[in-house]
């Protein structure tokens, strides 16, 4: 009887506290009400900004609605729509996105490969070059950079930030460099000297052997350059200004654009600019990304251990 | 170019190679970070106008660098305060994220779904958006910033400590909205540790808390420093760091202008190198003693 006691007292512990092969239920309740309570801080401004699109102006002024809205309004999601003037600035800071990571992601792998690959004196100094490219803030380099592109005409043109990826001197291109330096270092070294054994030049190493096994390096890459060229408004903004515009430099002018298209004085109450219009534009600026990143989550969240990029 | 084959070396070889590879790097270096920071540092001891043709330049040495040390209040007062916010941000980022790392790495179920709302912010957190939610006061910890309680606190405080503890406040979420891709640095390095050595601490009788101190954190040591350099870096680059936008206004104020513009850059610069700095030499001197 005493055995049976202790054998069911033993298992009630072990289910409540854990033992060697398990958490226990005590840890693991603490642990997932620990995760969803941040969890929930976290994604606190996304809620908040997503009710609140959603509110009418009824509900807006009604104290009572917190959380959730009284009807299903669109409303303000047109009217951000118009303002922002979607269609084309979406295609606008898709491009600013996308081309200069993919030249970015094209000259990283080069300069990553030689890096990674051969031995050459001057080595060392590239990398802390690299390094400062990484920590020198854009504001130390980009006035001469504005000038020179202005004498040249090419100030408001997207090429103004598509020149610079193309020379590896893009948006956190350092970065990049050493996403594949780090991808190219754990290569065999086998299959590069067979391939040079049956005559292959420099060039076909790379492309053949080198860049069909980096892929998961390039797809981080250029995903997170996307992500990173399609947040950075600094110098889309000095380098675009007078010319196109971007989705976040248009919500960075999103009063000004609301009062062009709705005057103050000349629309009713309910048409005035306010917090809702404003939130909706938020989140139709960042909805693009948000389906990016639910499609490619696992790209994202593995990214630093598929190119093992903390290293060894 | 003629095919006259010169004796080479291997090694002569494989260094050219490498040059090849890494040449339009170094042309891009050359074209859009060296020769652009040497100009704005001749910018920076000059008086610039921006006339029809171009730019004209009159030397004044030393006088926007003192400028902007010794009669601009607005300036020192926001580098101060980014250096106080630097300060109070890094370390709660990489607590937060070294805490949010750990759990992560124990064994449960739905680790995918956690893992994916954390790194969410990594993916939108862009100037605008930011401004935006800060300014409808989405990114305030809900009540907390705001109760009755807190502002009588806040009153009671020294003026030197006030700032800080309502900038911690008012931006609690958005300073671990820069957290993202620390956690998944540090997940990555907490999963390299050896199980071995944790089993091997179990049976010399080592409980959990004691192996977290003794293997887990001195494994972490490099993982934190560069945790750190990226956070400091993330922050100080941040278009809605308040010394950046004011760089930024004055660069096209008539009465501040490039030069001007130019020499608050480079202070700032210096403040950050020293910054980074001082991080470096903390961690491994902490380094140093645990070991």
């Amino acid at each position: 009887m005493d055995n049976v006691k202790t054998f069911y007292e033993s298992r009630l512990k072990s289910f409540l506290f854990g033992n060697r092969e398990d958490y226990g239920l005590i840890v693991k309740v603490m642990l997932y009400l620990l995760l969803i309570a941040i969890g929930f801080v976290y994604l606190y401004p996304l809620l908040f900004m997503f009710v609140t699109s959603m509110k009418s102006p009824q509900d807006l002024l009604n104290s009572m609605i917190q959380w959730v809205p009284s009807e299903f309004y669109v409303g303000n999601y047109t009217k951000a729509f118009r303002v922002l003037n979607y269609p084309i600035n979406f295609l606008i800071s898709a491009f600013v996105a996308i081309v200069p990571s993919l030249l970015q992601a094209g000259v990283a792998s080069l300069v990553g490969w030689g890096l990674a690959r051969y031995r050459f004196r001057g080595k060392n100094l590239i990398f802390v070059l690299l390094m400062a490219t990484f920590i020198i803030p854009a504001q130390t380099t980009v006035i001469p950079q504005m000038l020179a592109y202005k004498s040249l005409g090419l100030l408001g043109n997207v090429f103004s930030l598509v020149i610079p990826a193309l020379f590896g001197q893009g948006y956190r291109s350092a970065i990049f460099v050493l996403i594949f330096y780090q991808s190219f270092s754990t290569f065999p070294k086998a299959l590069e000297e067979a391939a040079r054994l049956d005559g292959a030049s420099e060039k076909e190493i790379f492309l053949k052997i080198a860049v069909p096994s980096a892929v998961p390096a390039f797809i981080v890459s250029i995903i997170f350059s996307i992500v990173w060229y399609w947040n950075e408004t600094y110098l889309t903004s000095i380098f675009l200004s007078g010319g196109v515009s971007t989705l976040p430099m248009q919500l960075s002018k999103f009063v000004q654009a609301y009062e062009n298209l709705y005057p103050p004085g000349m629309v009713n109450i309910f048409d005035r600019l306010n917090e809702a219009v404003k939130l909706s534009g938020t989140f139709l600026n960042i909805l693009p990304l948000l389906i990016m990143y639910f499609v490619l989550q696992k790209w994202f969240v593995e990214s630093v251990e598929r190119t093992g990029l903390t290293g060894e | 170019m003629s095919q006259v084959k010169r004796p080479i070396s291997h090694r002569q070889r494989e260094a050219r190679s490498g040059w090849i590879f890494v040449s339009i790097w170094v042309i891009g270096f050359l074209l859009f970070s060296l020769v652009p920071l040497v100009q704005t540092f001749v910018f920076s001891l000059n008086a610039v106008t921006v006339t029809a043709t171009g730019i004209s330049m009159d030397f004044v040495q030393m006088a926007n660098y003192s400028r902007a040390l010794l009669t601009d209040p607005t300036f020192v007062e926001l580098l101060i305060g980014y250096v106080i916010e630097t300060a109070i941000s890094v370390p709660i980022v990489l607590i937060f994220s070294m805490i949010i790392a750990l759990l992560l790495n124990l064994k449960f179920k739905f680790k995918g779904f956690f893992r994916t709302i954390f790194f969410l912010p990594v993916v939108i957190t862009s100037g605008p958006v930011i401004q935006e939610l800060t300014a409808q006061g989405a990114t305030k910890v809900a009540g907390l910033a705001d109760s009755a309680t807190i502002e009588v606190l806040l009153r009671e405080l020294p003026n030197a400590l006030r700032a800080p503890v309502q900038y911690l406040l008012s931006s609690f979420i958005l300073i671990l909205w820069f957290s993202g891709v620390q956690i998944l640095i540090y997940l990555s390095s907490l999963q390299k540790i050896d199980r071995s050595v944790y089993e091997a601490a179990a049976i010399d009788g080592a409980n959990a808390w004691e192996s977290f101190w003794k293997i887990t954190l001195p494994a972490l040591q490099t993982t934190t420093l560069i945790n750190a350099f990226y956070t400091i870096v993330t922050l100080s680059h941040f278009s809605e760091n308040k010394v950046i936008k004011y760089v930024y206004s004055q660069t096209y104020a008539v009465q501040g202008g490039i030069g001007y513009a130019s020499a608050m850059s480079f202070i700032y610069l210096l403040a950050l190198v020293v910054i980074l700095a001082v991080i470096t030499l903390a961690l491994s001197y902490s380094a140093r003693k645990s070991r």
